[in-house]
């Protein structure tokens, strides 16, 4: 039983050890992260000044299409199902994951589906452009030759999170240690078991969506053609039933991670805890009947227009459930404020502020005047960066010591907060006036009136990446050594994570822990 | 024991995954035409409608004016022969569009129609139209499209004008292609 790893490179391809995967994709994430975050740094550099300077608009729509997708698909999803990997089976008492050889293979197409996107940078014609979200027939009759191997990759990603999605599910429906009920599992288990759930509801769609875009393209159907009789309005609806699910499988993770951290560095249980549960429940059940909200002005009816925007303002209470339930956990608390602690507050606060502007978004009528601004661009940086890339932050600082066995250095930590923090409020918050002045987005040039807002968001572009070469740098020196970690790292944290030695073994809960 | 309950959610999990799937591909598209008929959303009026003697409603008419577009890079002369009629609802129409080929080549044109108000759009019937089939025209030669319709007298009252658009799309490539895939095919079959 007590068995380590294989030595080598073999160790990594062959592993079905729940910790390594979870290593694997945390790097993997880390590294498109960085990939995504350059592409981000490119288009920033060409929006410092009005005019054309550094990149032609062509190059610049293949940047803007593949920053969303990498980071989408390539930093933000990966990161929350290395998490997974790595913390559930800790959590609820299991040995590994409950498929572990579908686990290694979930995690080893990523690189190839990976791999085949970037190439298409290279390929005549160029990279995708038109785009993270695809719309036909911008992707379809009007699409680079290279819009085959996005659509291919893009199977591969969606083949990917499904099964990452089945695995998920099946551990944490058949592995938890005896004792350990559906209402006693730590929050962040429950947001991903629903988080799963939506994955396996609306990847397929996804899948459908590019499949249908293929057909389109090489077999001579018109799903997306309005010549054939088909609608380009048929893309749109398919697409966001995926899109706005898939903006909560963003953020549902992230809401266990925070309801984690707070409790722990606020020294009391979190409040409401199975108000949480529902609240987290009702905003995925919602999520799945709002995608058109994104589409106020393709021409809906009345009556439509009204649903969806009612609809969507109704997120806006188990949203404030959880906002309520996290300050009435710090209320009183004895609070500290070590690095997981600071990023866990800045996502409630600046969460809260792409969720009002998301409200902003919501009234139909005021969404004509914002729709495809700056604005839109504001929003859902706001509720990405701070709350994906924010809160997977502080997971990474919150366990690295847990993972490591070293405590990671807490200065270096507080710089990389500070950075961040300013660099992305610098960059994003700007945006708002802009959007509201009419700057539309995806444009490599802009109107004179925008200049000065573009050169501040460009400065907090770059102070943030900097940010983000603390982080690794702090990340690389804890894995390499540094001060040893006690068992529970922090002080009287909750959750049998906190009862296994730091470093966490190769092999933990072999025999069950005893769940009271 | 484990093994078998792990199978079960998994095979569960994916017979999900997969008729989403199907439901993605098969069912959305054929609901969303569906609702989009029932509704008149995005001004798709109905297919060849088999006129029914109706009262004609003298009482009022209701301007229908036409509106001829190209898609995209579609060389041809396209334009309605009217730019608008008065109509009694219940009364049957005749006009015709007319379509021109200045190009040195054979083509095949499809023309898409769109209605505006929606809600008028399921009380605008088409007895005859061009739109129900693909234009071939030869390197210069013209022709006239007929169309003729019916506007319904249960249209509502405050609907007092009608605008009727239709695209033309250039299918050439589209249809050749398929007719060339047909030909292969029924070579291979022979």
């Amino acid at each position: 039983m007590a068995h380590g790893p294989q030595a080598g490179l073999k160790r990594w391809l062959y592993t079905t050890n729940h910790k390594d995967i979870g290593t694997l994709y945390l790097w993997f994430s880390f590294a498109m992260f960085f990939l995504g975050g350059c592409m981000a740094l490119v288009i920033r550099a060409e929006l410092f000044e009005p005019g054309l300077q550094i990149v032609q608009p062509e190059f610049f729509n293949q940047m803007t299409t593949m920053h969303g997708l990498i980071m989408v698909f390539g930093a933000v999803m990966p990161a929350f199902v290395g998490l997974a990997n790595w913390m559930i089976p800790m959590m609820i008492g299991a040995p590994d994951m409950a498929l572990p050889r579908m686990n290694n293979w979930s995690f080893w197409i990523l690189p190839f589906g990976f791999a085949m996107l970037a190439s298409t940078l290279f390929m005549e014609g160029g990279a995708p452009n038109f785009g993270w979200t695809f719309y036909a027939p911008l992707s379809t009759e009007y699409a680079p030759p290279s819009v085959t191997f996005f659509i291919f990759s893009v199977h591969i990603l969606g083949a990917s999170s499904i099964m990452g999605a089945i695995n998920i599910i099946a551990t944490i429906l058949n592995m938890r240690a005896p004792g350990m009920t559906l209402m006693k599992m730590p929050l962040f288990v429950w947001t991903w078991l629903i988080t799963a759930y939506l994955l396996i509801a609306v990847m397929p769609v996804l899948a459908g969506v590019v499949t249908m875009m293929l057909m389109d393209i090489h077999f001579g159907t018109s799903f997306f053609s309005a010549a054939g009789g088909g609608d380009p309005v048929l893309f749109q609806h398919v697409f966001w039933f995926f899109g706005h699910p898939e903006v909560y499988i963003m953020i549902l993770p992230a809401f266990g991670i925070i309801s984690a951290i707070i409790p722990t560095f606020a020294r009391k249980p979190l409040f409401g805890y199975s108000s949480m549960v529902y609240a987290t429940a009702a905003i995925a059940f919602l999520s799945l009947i709002v995608w058109a909200h994104h589409m106020f002005t393709v021409g809906m009816p009345i009556a439509g227009e009204l649903f969806f925007m009612y609809a969507t303002m109704l997120i806006s209470v188990p949203t404030g459930v959880k906002i309520f339930n996290w300050v009435s956990t710090m209320f009183r608390g004895s609070m500290t404020f070590e690095t997981p602690m600071l990023f866990a507050i800045a996502f409630i606060i600046l969460f809260a502020i792409g969720g009002f502007s998301g409200l902003m978004l919501a009234i139909a009528p005021a969404d004509f005047q914002y729709h495809d601004t700056y604005f839109v661009v504001a929003h859902f940086h706001y509720v990405l960066v701070p709350g994906a890339i924010f809160s997977i932050t502080a997971a990474v600082y919150y366990w690295l010591p847990k993972w490591t066995g070293n405590m990671y250095n807490e200065t270096m930590g507080k710089v990389h907060f500070w950075l961040a923090f300013i660099g992305l409020n610098l960059t994003f918050f700007p945006m708002h006036f802009v959007g509201l002045a009419g700057m539309p987005r995806r444009i490599p040039d802009y109107a004179l009136q925008f200049a000065d807002f573009n050169q501040m968001a460009s400065i907090g572009a770059f102070l943030f990446g900097a940010a983000q070469v603390v982080f690794l740098f702090n990340v690389v020196r804890t894995v390499m050594g540094g001060k040893k970690a006690t068992e529970q790292v922090w002080d009287n944290p909750q959750g049998l994570e906190w009862t296994v030695p730091s470093p966490a073994p190769y092999h933990t809960f072999s025999t069950p822990p005893v769940v009271r | 024991m484990r093994i078998s309950k792990n199978s079960k959610v998994t095979a569960k999990l994916l017979a999900l995954a997969a008729s989403m799937l199907v439901f993605a591909i098969f069912v959305m598209p054929p609901l969303y035409d569906a609702f989009c008929e029932i509704t008149g959303l995005n001004g798709k009026t109905g297919g060849r409608y088999e006129a029914v003697p109706a009262a004609i409603d003298t009482s009022r008419s209701i301007t229908v004016q036409f509106v001829a577009s190209n898609n995209d890079n579609m060389p041809w002369k396209f334009s309605p022969s009217v730019m608008s009629i008065e109509v009694h609802p219940g009364e049957i129409m005749d006009t015709v569009f007319l379509a021109f080929n200045p190009t040195k080549v054979d083509m095949i044109g499809q023309a898409i129609p769109s209605l505006v108000p929606f809600k008028a759009a399921q009380y605008f019937h088409k007895t005859e139209c061009f739109c129900f089939n693909q234009q071939k025209l030869k390197a210069g030669e013209k022709a006239e499209l007929p169309l003729r319709f019916i506007v319904d007298p249960d249209i509502p009252k405050n609907v007092k004008t009608i605008t009727l658009s239709y695209t033309l799309f250039d299918v050439t490539e589209r249809i050749s292609k398929n007719v060339d895939k047909n030909n292969t095919k029924s070579a291979r079959e022979g």
